[in-house]
């Protein structure tokens, strides 16, 4: 399985589906650029081999991504990427990073713990999307 | 096409109804988890598939034929029952000869691969294998006959974590790779979701509720709201399981259009917990639930 360039992880407690675990995970590596245009996904066989689920979960989540435009299926031959999603956004991860470095460190200063640190997140994350929307 | 087809199948000991009424269809390349407590009539239901019981009352068809009837009924089926029997004083190469010559079809390169693979010693006696080494050994001998369906009964209930995993592992590439039908036993309810597909759930030797795993999880939910009656829901929602306490209700019910009652908070519910509401509430559910099975 030398030429697989990424394996998945099945979390069975995470509560998301896992075909959903997968599409996701393919779409992290794209956004880190793991994962780039014309690269295979690992086969069917190789991902079952792998992580123990069933098949059609791997199929499912691979029409999916076909679906997302991210990917390919060849008849025959394999799903292969068809686009990659890092571009101008991965040089700006590492100063974002650093930013958030940053801001951690002030909030744990503060005495916030990482259950607060996460809530926090989390609820600013949910109402900052939202005045998006709106 | 159907792999598997029964038709108000029956079995009793005795006195005793150890399955009853149970009506199912499985299609090819499905792979079915069968779920239930002890004596839930899990083990019956398998041995009727491949033709080790017949049936009191009903029918059973399998891949076309009827097992136990038809003499060639089990040429394509596999089968591991529980706890791996295999002949302890065989050796590992013995068990393969006797695979290859009680067998109408054998791929013996599938057989010595997997014992290779698996690092069994040829010359080793089966008896001094360990629980996961009979296991493979005893899935080797069911997977070189190439079955359209394989019936596994409870294969991993007495192997390690690790044993486990390379066990299903091993199931799932096959149907992968050849597409076999697959209906396996099994207490574990997280082996039974990361690799099925179908979910038969057994409760006193009836199927309490049977159908596509994704089918199942979206047409449940939990109804959390004030207390009240559960005889005043519509119509189309069945409840499997109610609990109360003195100002809450929480009822899970089976219902597959929307839950339009806004007094209710809607939640989705895991297949852990579909599988236990069934579990706790008995049969009372499955003589008003329609099997879904497809």
């Amino acid at each position: 399985m030398g030429r697989c360039v990424i394996e998945f992880r099945i979390e069975s407690s995470s509560g998301a589906p896992p075909y959903r675990q997968i599409v996701h995970q393919v779409r992290q590596a794209l956004t880190l650029g793991v994962l780039v245009q014309g690269d295979q996904l690992p086969t069917v066989k190789e991902v079952v081999g792998q992580v123990t689920i069933n098949p059609n979960t791997v199929l499912k989540a691979y029409r999916e991504l076909e679906m997302e435009g991210l990917a390919e299926g060849r008849p025959g031959v394999g799903t292969f990427i068809t686009r990659s999603l890092v571009g101008s956004s991965l040089a700006a991860h590492h100063k974002l990073q650093v930013d958030l470095r940053r801001w951690l460190h002030k909030a744990r200063s503060a005495g916030l713990d990482d259950a607060s640190i996460q809530a926090l997140f989390e609820s600013t994350f949910r109402s900052a999307s939202n005045e998006e929307i709106a | 096409m159907s792999a598997l087809v029964a038709e108000g199948l029956g079995k009793r000991y005795g006195r005793r109804w150890a399955l009853q009424n149970c009506s199912l269809s499985i299609q090819a390349g499905a792979v079915v988890g069968l779920v239930g407590a002890n004596g839930a009539g899990k083990s019956t239901l398998l041995h009727l598939a491949v033709g080790l019981l017949q049936p009191n009352t009903g029918r059973i068809d399998v891949l076309g034929r009827r097992p136990g009837i038809d003499a060639d009924a089990l040429t394509t089926v596999g089968f591991v029952a529980q706890d791996a029997p295999v002949y302890d004083s065989l050796t590992v190469a013995d068990h393969l000869q006797l695979g290859r010559r009680t067998n109408a079809i054998w791929d013996r390169q599938l057989a010595q691969d997997r014992v290779e693979r698996l690092g069994l010693d040829r010359r080793q006696r089966a008896g001094r294998l360990s629980g996961g080494q009979r296991s493979q050994l005893a899935l080797t001998l069911a997977m070189a006959k190439r079955p359209e369906l394989l019936v596994l009964d409870e294969p991993v209930a007495s192997l390690d974590p690790l044993a486990r995993r390379g066990f299903l592992a091993d199931v799932v590439e096959m149907v992968a790779e050849r597409g076999s039908t697959v209906v396996l036993s099994s207490h574990l309810i997280a082996d039974v979701e990361r690799i099925c597909d179908h979910l038969i759930v057994m409760v006193e030797g009836q199927v309490a509720v049977a159908g596509p795993v994704e089918q199942l999880l979206a047409s449940h939910k939990v109804l959390t709201g004030a207390r009240r009656d559960v005889r005043s829901m519509p119509k189309d929602q069945l409840v499997v399981q109610e609990r109360h306490t003195d100002r809450q209700t929480t009822v899970l019910v089976q219902a597959d259009g929307p839950v339009l009652d806004p007094g209710w908070i809607v939640s989705e519910v895991g297949l852990e917990d579909l599988v236990l509401a069934y579990m706790t509430a008995g049969n009372a559910p499955a003589r008003a639930l329609r099997a879904v099975a497809s």
